[in-house]
């Protein structure tokens, strides 16, 4: 069994602060860290590899400093990691990203056999949710998105069973490996990382390709070239009608505020059931 | 690529067990304002099985045309068919825009498509428009957590793409005597083809609270001091029939479970009536709920940042003002002699 797990770094837009002046991010002021639903697809892994076995590989795309998400997912419990590093990545939007990451996937690929990649549902910082199917067309593997849960992997039969998050409820779907799933958060608990795990992460040097590492590629279709969407511009957007303060004492306010509704037909209607 | 190929407007309609999303209800209502716009038609597209007589209800929501693909295979949603449906629609008449909702199947379903045409694919927009000169849509979505918004072009390549969240566009009052014509595809697919099989589908019914569907919510954050108060918000919801919400603090505090926190890492909920009860109004709060038509706040700090985005807010004690209100609800309630319901 080897799953390949892809993980972003992405700012921590917990802390991260807004420049109230030019309404922008200020990247500097929140650390990178490895993409939430990523640490989940990683722990998931680490869960079905300790019943199948087998080997854990992490792929990255992004600037060197990237290898620190590698790192943090070794101490998780990943086996090894790859970072694909290179000017000509720069500019990608989800189309070109999928493209690249495909191409290392074929590498990775051509090593050791995948039966499964993971991804985390999206990342904090753009939210898209769409470079884990994208992988899956260029792999031409089905792709599972929004799974609360792997129940059971046949190794024998190359059948996986999962539960996949609907808008209202669930569904149980059996898939063939390969296959590629994109995870939620519910799916488990981030556990503590072991010690030898720590020591391991911390020694750890991922491998790092370039390009010229990869083979077939097409190079217009990476970066910002490769890239269909642009972003045409930035707007600041239009608060909700806001700041009225109601006054007066509780009863009073509370009264108003029961005036407003009522005014409000289409917001609120009072209907009779009788 | 040619871009003058391709026209016209396309809507995803999504059915589950034959009723139709709301959002692709919404979407036709916005694709319509597109398709004026720029002079062409405006088509929903339905796949699935037994799925034709949804057909007419498109057309009454504002779709000109209905193109339809109807196969035992498609009875569920599952990517490697329903996308092979969607290629072969594409393929055939040259939408220049499609718009799915940003739903689980819309989001994956939009993913795979875009990927195979090659095309941009914008997510989660919440705004869009359409440069009528250049034929070009601006799809607008919240950045950087949703302080800013960047508007998304895709210029040569078509289809232009957009997933569109849930609630934030308007549906088109129905009018059952609009005229568009039904045009049925045939396509190949074999059930032994596909690697995927969905085995059972289970609507939680237990799941009370979705918040991302209600049309009111009560969202309590840590002004409300413990678990015992937090069961006012709890009883106000009741009173009134609503959802409740927590902020970040509230659910690690363990007042509620996970899939009822509002905010960046939580739920992101649009409905008609939004009481912030005790709320600061952190930005990865705003985020979740700012888009809310009608926002109530009331917090004891006149300083608190969820006065700027509130419609109407009480500087006040939580403890004294929301018993007020429930009572006030619950005696509106014996007058009218029924239940409170939302339109």
């Amino acid at each position: 069994m080897h799953i390949v797990v892809c993980v972003k770094q992405v700012p921590d837009t917990k802390i991260i602060k807004i420049n109230p002046k030019t309404n922008t991010l200020d990247r500097r002021s929140a650390p990178a860290i490895l993409n939430p639903y990523d640490a989940h697809a990683v722990q998931e892994a680490v869960k079905i590899k300790e019943n199948t076995g087998g080997t854990i590989s992490v792929l990255s795309m992004g600037p060197p400093q990237a290898t620190a998400v590698i790192k943090k997912s070794i101490e998780i419990g990943a086996d090894r990691g790859f970072l694909i590093s290179d000017r000509a990545f720069a500019g990608a939007d989800t189309l070109a990203t999928s493209y690249a990451l495909s191409k290392a996937l074929e590498r990775i690929n051509k090593e050791i056999h995948v039966d499964m990649i993971i991804c985390g549902k999206h990342a904090i910082d753009g939210d898209t949710g769409q470079v884990g199917p994208g992988i899956a067309r260029r792999m031409d593997i089905p792709p599972v998105t929004n799974v609360i849960e792997v129940s059971e992997v046949n190794q024998k039969e190359k059948t996986v069973l999962i539960k996949r998050k609907l808008t209202s409820g669930y569904e149980l779907i059996q898939s063939e490996m390969p296959c590629l799933l994109t995870v939620e958060k519910e799916i488990n608990d981030i556990e503590y990382s072991p010690m030898p795990n720590m020591i391991k992460a911390a020694r750890y040097e991922p491998i790092i390709w370039a390009v010229s590492d990869l083979e077939n590629v097409d190079r217009t279709q990476l970066g910002l070239k490769g890239s269909p969407t642009i972003v045409g511009k930035m707007f600041t957007p239009p608060r909700p009608e806001g700041g009225k303060r109601l006054e007066g004492s509780a009863d009073e306010q509370v009264g108003q505020l029961m005036e407003v509704l009522m005014e409000k037909r289409d917001l609120l209607t009072m209907q009779s059931s009788k | 690529m040619n871009l003058d190929d391709y026209r016209g407007v396309w809507v995803f309609i999504e059915q589950n067990d034959s009723k139709i999303e709301g959002v692709s209800l919404e979407l036709l209502g916005a694709g319509r304002n597109l398709a004026d716009k720029l002079q062409v038609p405006l088509a929903g597209f339905l796949l699935g099985h037994d799925v034709k007589p949804l057909a007419n209800q498109v057309i009454s929501f504002g779709a000109d045309d209905v193109y339809v693909i109807d196969h035992p295979v498609l009875k569920h949603y599952r990517t490697e068919s329903f996308m092979k449906g969607v290629m072969l629609l594409t393929q055939k008449y040259k939408p220049e825009i499609i718009l799915y909702g940003a739903t689980p199947n819309g989001k994956d379903l939009a993913s795979a498509v875009a990927t195979d045409l090659s095309t941009g694919l914008t997510a989660d927009t919440t705004m869009l428009d359409v440069d009528v000169e250049n034929r070009l849509l601006e799809a607008s979505r919240p950045a950087f957590g949703g302080n800013i918004m960047a508007t998304i072009l895709c210029k040569k390549h078509r289809p232009q793409m957009a997933t569109v969240r849930p609630k934030v566009m308007k549906a088109l009052d129905p009018d059952s005597s609009r005229l568009g014509k039904i045009i049925e595809e045939k396509i190949d697919l074999k059930e032994e083809e596909m690697r995927t099989k969905v085995l059972q589908i289970v609507n939680d019914v237990t799941k009370k609270v979705n918040l991302a569907d209600a049309h009111v919510i009560v969202c309590g954050g840590k002004g409300m001091g413990d678990f015992q108060n937090f069961q006012l918000i709890h009883e106000l919801a009741e009173t009134i029939g609503a959802s409740v919400g927590g902020t970040r603090d509230v659910v690690e505090a363990g007042w509620l479970p996970h899939e009822q926190q509002v905010g960046q890492t939580g739920e992101t909920v649009t409905p008609k009536i939004y009481f912030a009860i005790g709320i600061s109004g952190a930005i990865q709060h705003v985020v979740g709920m700012k888009n809310s038509e009608f926002i109530i706040a009331i917090n004891k700090d006149p300083n608190a940042p969820i006065f700027d985005v509130a419609t109407y807010g009480i500087v006040g004690d939580a403890m004294e003002i929301v018993p007020k209100l429930i009572e006030q609800f619950k005696q509106l309630r014996s007058e009218k002699g029924g239940e409170i319901s939302y339109a």
